[in-house]
């Protein structure tokens, strides 16, 4: 008879000893994206060109609206978690360290310039 | 004592001594595909930055994103968010334990692939 657990056994075995909230964090935004996704293609490809005013009267509508900030805002967090695994499964020491950092700069500068965009339309 | 054989090891086989095979290039899909859509969302970002400025500015953007090159870029974009779409969707199936023999694995690749161009066709026809 095993007096461990299966999970007492497997804990603290594999390499990176952390990452399951990482892990998690993808799951909970990859379901968010499987709504979001299909709602952004119809909603900005139906307006993708669209004269100016169209446009603008179109993003100042509360739903393509939402569905556009959510998709960047849950859309990016996704790549910002997706892109760091992408680095840590290639890259090692200080070039791991600097990419993540980029990455992460660069996602939350272009989820917040997408969101200011939205705001600035809609007001 | 330190390891007095560093570098000398022998290395365990790498990519190209394996056989492609449908799950391996599935799964490598999924990160070219979710990444090359970054490109995507710095156009869509930019394209709506400037709607938000004025109308001359939006001009330019717009111009940009309907140009042969946008139009390429979306084309692709189109495919790639369909098949990490589809992939993401197999990879929760997988995280609720189930589809990981290999009859099923490859069917389900099969899925992403076949089912990732089917939407992009159909989404090229709506719009």
């Amino acid at each position: 008879m095993r007096y461990l657990t299966d999970r007492k056994r497997a804990e603290g075995l594999g390499s990176a000893k952390s990452g399951t909230l990482h892990h998690w964090h993808m799951m909970v935004s990859a379901v968010g994206l499987a709504i979001l996704i299909p709602l952004f293609i119809f909603t900005f490809g139906g307006i993708l060109g669209a004269p100016y005013e169209e446009v603008v009267a179109y993003y100042s509508r509360p739903f393509p609206a939402l569905v556009a900030g959510l998709t960047i805002l849950i859309g990016l967090y996704h790549f910002k978690n997706g892109a760091q695994i992408a680095i840590e499964d290639y890259t090692h020491g200080i070039v791991r360290k600097l990419s993540i950092i980029a990455v992460t700069c660069f996602s939350y500068g272009l989820m917040a310039t997408g969101l200011y965009a939205l705001i600035r339309l809609a007001l | 004592m330190a390891d007095v054989n560093r570098g000398n090891r022998p290395l365990s086989p790498h990519l190209q001594i394996y056989r492609w095979q449908v799950p391996m290039l599935t799964s490598i899909l999924t990160r070219i595909s979710g990444n090359a859509l970054v490109v995507a969302a710095l156009l869509i970002v930019w394209w709506l930055l400037a709607a938000a400025t004025s109308e001359s500015y939006f001009a330019v953007a717009d111009a940009v994103l309907r140009s042969w090159l946008g139009k390429l870029v979306f084309l692709g974009s189109i495919w790639a968010i369909w098949y990490h779409f589809l992939a993401g969707l197999r990879h929760l199936y997988y995280d609720s334990g189930r589809g990981l023999d290999i009859p099923t694995a490859e069917k389900l690749g099969w899925g992403c692939i076949i089912g990732s161009v089917v939407l992009t066709l159909l989404t090229v026809i709506i719009l």
